[in-house]
């Protein structure tokens, strides 16, 4: 085994070699690149989580404004609601009003219509009485030549006509 | 002996060879050859090191390469903060550093590098002198730690929570040598487990090469299934270089957690 061979001859030098250049690259890997590169990962570790804590505080205030613009809008809804309710009322009670005057209106005409009707009915009979009375008095003159009076052709027409 | 009758040597691979002149002497009788090994370690220092650097462009949004680098990163963040908890974070650099040169260095004596003449691959976690290395800086900064923080009292780590008296004379001991056998296991498991794998498969390579140049009946009969277990080894030695590199890290995380947080 030229391990144990050797080793008189070669301890030294590997001792030797050894220590020089893992020296070396403990003193430039280990010691001036490792330290940096784990400061670079920290960094970039510690700028992810600052990023996700501002994301989340973001996310935090969205959700408050959100439910600040929930409780506003249905406040508003609310009073849009309250609004138009009012309104509607007021509307139905102008109606009523008006639908009220107008039917008085129409009931005064209706009124006032039908006493003319009963009006102009009473004068048209009086002047069928009078259109009568003197028909019989010209028909008495025609056929019985006798000349009646005017009240007395009016009464017997009176007469007549009550009994109908 | 590797180029008697064409046959494969399963050790040659651990070979070391100095590449630049045998003998340099550091101070008397200190030889620090540059080797392959050497060789190979400063390829893996090359390696961990671009591929880390590939990935500090640190932008907000990660591109592919800074998001591997930052999962390596990361993974390792992870095992220390499971296992130590906050204070484990200190000691990333040193883990990553620890993980990625093992891992490194595992997959690339994997490297099928062997097919362009005259590089051959090496496998410098296949050492003990150098896991038993990696190994002693762990058990060091275990010691150190738990000392600094502790004082005498880190001793109190050989006796479990609520031990009795009577039974803590006989635990002690017992947790005394698991400790101190630490390093050792640290070092050995790393070391056999290379090993072990690369011997394996040079192994099923030399009873190729044997099967192919005994005929056509035995290729068939043994170069074939040899061949095909050689892929699946391979992809398991990629698992295996994954693993050991990872457990290295973790054991050392486990140690580091006895000394930060005594009982």
């Amino acid at each position: 085994m030229p391990q144990i061979v050797q080793i008189a001859d070669t301890l030294s030098s590997q001792v030797f070699w050894l220590l020089v250049f893992f020296g070396l690259t403990f003193l430039v890997v280990g010691l001036g690149m490792v330290p940096k590169i784990m400061g670079t990962v920290e960094l970039r570790d510690q700028q992810i989580s600052g990023d996700l804590a501002a994301a989340q505080a973001a996310r935090d205030a969205a959700d408050s404004e959100e439910a600040a613009w929930r409780k506003r809008e249905n406040e508003n809804r609310a009073a849009a609601q309250a609004v138009v309710a009012e309104a509607k009322g007021a509307a139905t009670k102008a109606n009523e009003a008006k639908l009220a005057e107008a039917q008085t209106r129409l009931d005064a005409r209706l009124a006032e219509a039908e006493a003319g009707i009963d009006a102009a009915r009473s004068s048209a009979l009086a002047e069928i009485e009078d259109v009568a009375a003197d028909a019989a008095r010209d028909i008495v003159a025609r056929i019985a030549g006798a000349d009646v009076e005017p009240a007395a052709a009016q009464a017997a027409v009176k007469e007549v006509m009550a009994h109908g | 002996m590797a180029a008697e009758e064409g046959k494969v040597d399963p050790m040659k691979q651990f070979t070391i060879e100095p590449l630049f002149g045998s003998n340099w002497q550091l101070a008397d009788g200190l030889n620090i050859a540059f080797t392959n090994s050497a060789l190979w370690m400063a390829v893996t220092a090359v390696l961990v090191t671009a591929f880390v650097a590939g990935g500090m462009q640190r932008q907000v949004v990660p591109g592919r390469w800074q998001m591997a680098v930052e999962s390596m990163t990361g993974f390792i963040d992870d095992l220390l903060e499971a296992n130590v908890g906050k204070a484990g974070r200190k000691y990333v650099p040193y883990i990553f550093t620890l993980f990625m040169f093992i891992l490194f260095g595992n997959l690339l004596g994997l490297v099928p590098v062997g097919l362009i003449p005259g590089v051959h691959a090496f496998t410098f976690t296949s050492h003990f002198t150098v896991t038993g290395v990696l190994a002693l800086m762990s058990f060091a900064i275990v010691l150190v730690v738990g000392f600094a923080k502790h004082g005498l009292h880190f001793f109190s780590l050989f006796v479990p929570k609520d031990t009795p008296l009577v039974m803590a004379i006989f635990i002690a001991p017992i947790e005394f040598v698991s400790f101190m056998v630490r390093p050792f296991s640290l070092a050995l498991r790393l070391f056999v487990a290379m090993m072990a794998g690369h011997v394996l498969l040079k192994v099923l390579a030399s009873f190729v090469i044997a099967g192919g140049g005994a005929g056509m009946g035995l290729g068939v009969a043994v170069g074939v299934p040899s061949f095909i277990l050689m892929v699946a080894i391979s992809a398991l030695e990629i698992l295996v270089a994954g693993i050991q590199a990872y457990v290295f890290a973790l054991l050392t995380s486990l140690y580091i957690n006895d000394a930060e947080n005594l009982h």
